[in-house]
């Protein structure tokens, strides 16, 4: 099982889900804090829709408040979620309106696609045992 | 014939550094991302940092008596050795926050460390000619975190011997004078 937990993490980091601040992460965890990367990630799943919404609303209204929409987007990078990122604001950088949506179209989906592989992720770590999820594959 | 009390005898307080309670530095974290100031939170604490965190530039200013509402009364107690501040925030800017703070004159000795994840050079540049300790870009890095404890921990280990090194000297000149005057 724990080779399992392994094995996704892994893939993860192959497929461009997860990057380097996932280690930095890991390496704040500790036996008081054995959890500290799920609480981060569940945070973010937290967060991060509101402000997809934000977004949402804004362009359905069809306002295309360039600096608004930029500083929503601002908080939702995370790794294969932020090249749509950075891709988004910097259509809106340069005020393309239809690069905007159909960034954001593909940002929506990263962000499903890699709510779904952690949640997946931390289910598996979970059963496998704490201690063993918050070491480092290599 | 009196009696002339020797350096070690007299009375010199151990509370001249600035930290607020042995080792522990304490930090005011601000950023408006809930994410973010988890993490800061954590990197902070796992550098043994005593940790306050506010979400926005207001709450800050709330926090150390700067927003108008107080006079300096009952903030001069408060031992803050560190601001880490992100530099986007809704409203007013940590660029903002930091003049505001090197502006008072109850904390602008406090370093001020500005936090961002855009890697702008002008805005980089600005915030060090005002006076900023210095720029991280996110995601901050544990590494970080601790050498800015490290050198902070430094300097006040620094003014702190000096401090005792020069009462030392102060002292033992009374007590070199109270010997003459008994001659």
């Amino acid at each position: 099982m724990q080779r399992q937990v392994a094995l996704i993490k892994q893939s993860l980091f192959d497929q461009g889900y997860l990057d380097d601040q996932f280690i930095e992460l890991e390496e704040l965890q500790d036996d008081a804090n054995p959890n500290f990367v799920e609480e981060v990630a569940a945070l973010y799943f937290k967060d991060s829709p509101r402000l997809i919404n934000s977004i949402d609303q804004a362009l359905e209204r069809g306002s295309f408040d360039f600096n608004r929409l930029d500083s929503y987007m601002h908080h939702i990078g995370a790794s294969k979620v932020k090249t749509e990122c950075t891709m988004f604001r910097e259509y809106c950088r340069v005020g393309n309106a239809e690069g905007c949506l159909r960034s954001f179209q593909q940002l929506k989906k990263e962000h499903a696609i890699l709510r779904k592989k952690l949640d997946h992720y931390f289910q598996l770590a979970r059963q496998a045992g704490p201690k063993e999820a918050a070491r480092r594959s290599k | 014939m009196a009696d002339v009390m020797r350096p070690e005898k007299l009375d010199m307080s151990n509370d001249t550094s600035s930290l607020g309670s042995p080792e522990l530095l304490h930090v005011l974290a601000v950023d408006d991302s809930i994410v973010d100031r988890k993490f800061i939170e954590r990197l902070l604490r796992v550098s043994s940092c005593k940790v306050t965190v506010v979400d926005s530039t207001t709450r800050a200013l709330q926090y150390l008596g700067l927003d108008g509402n107080h006079s300096s009364v009952g903030f001069e107690d408060l031992k803050i050795n560190l601001i880490m501040t992100d530099y986007s925030m809704p409203g007013m800017t940590g660029y903002e926050l930091m003049k505001k703070i090197k502006e008072s004159s109850a904390f602008r000795e406090i370093p001020v460390v500005i936090m961002s994840s855009e890697n702008i050079l002008p805005r980089i540049d600005r915030c060090l000619e005002e006076g900023a300790e210095d720029f991280l870009l996110k995601p901050v890095k544990l590494a970080d975190v601790k050498r800015l404890r490290d050198s902070l921990l430094k300097a006040d280990e620094m003014s702190f011997k000096n401090i005792m090194h020069k009462r030392e000297l102060q002292a033992n000149d009374i007590y070199s004078q109270l010997k003459r005057a008994k001659i």
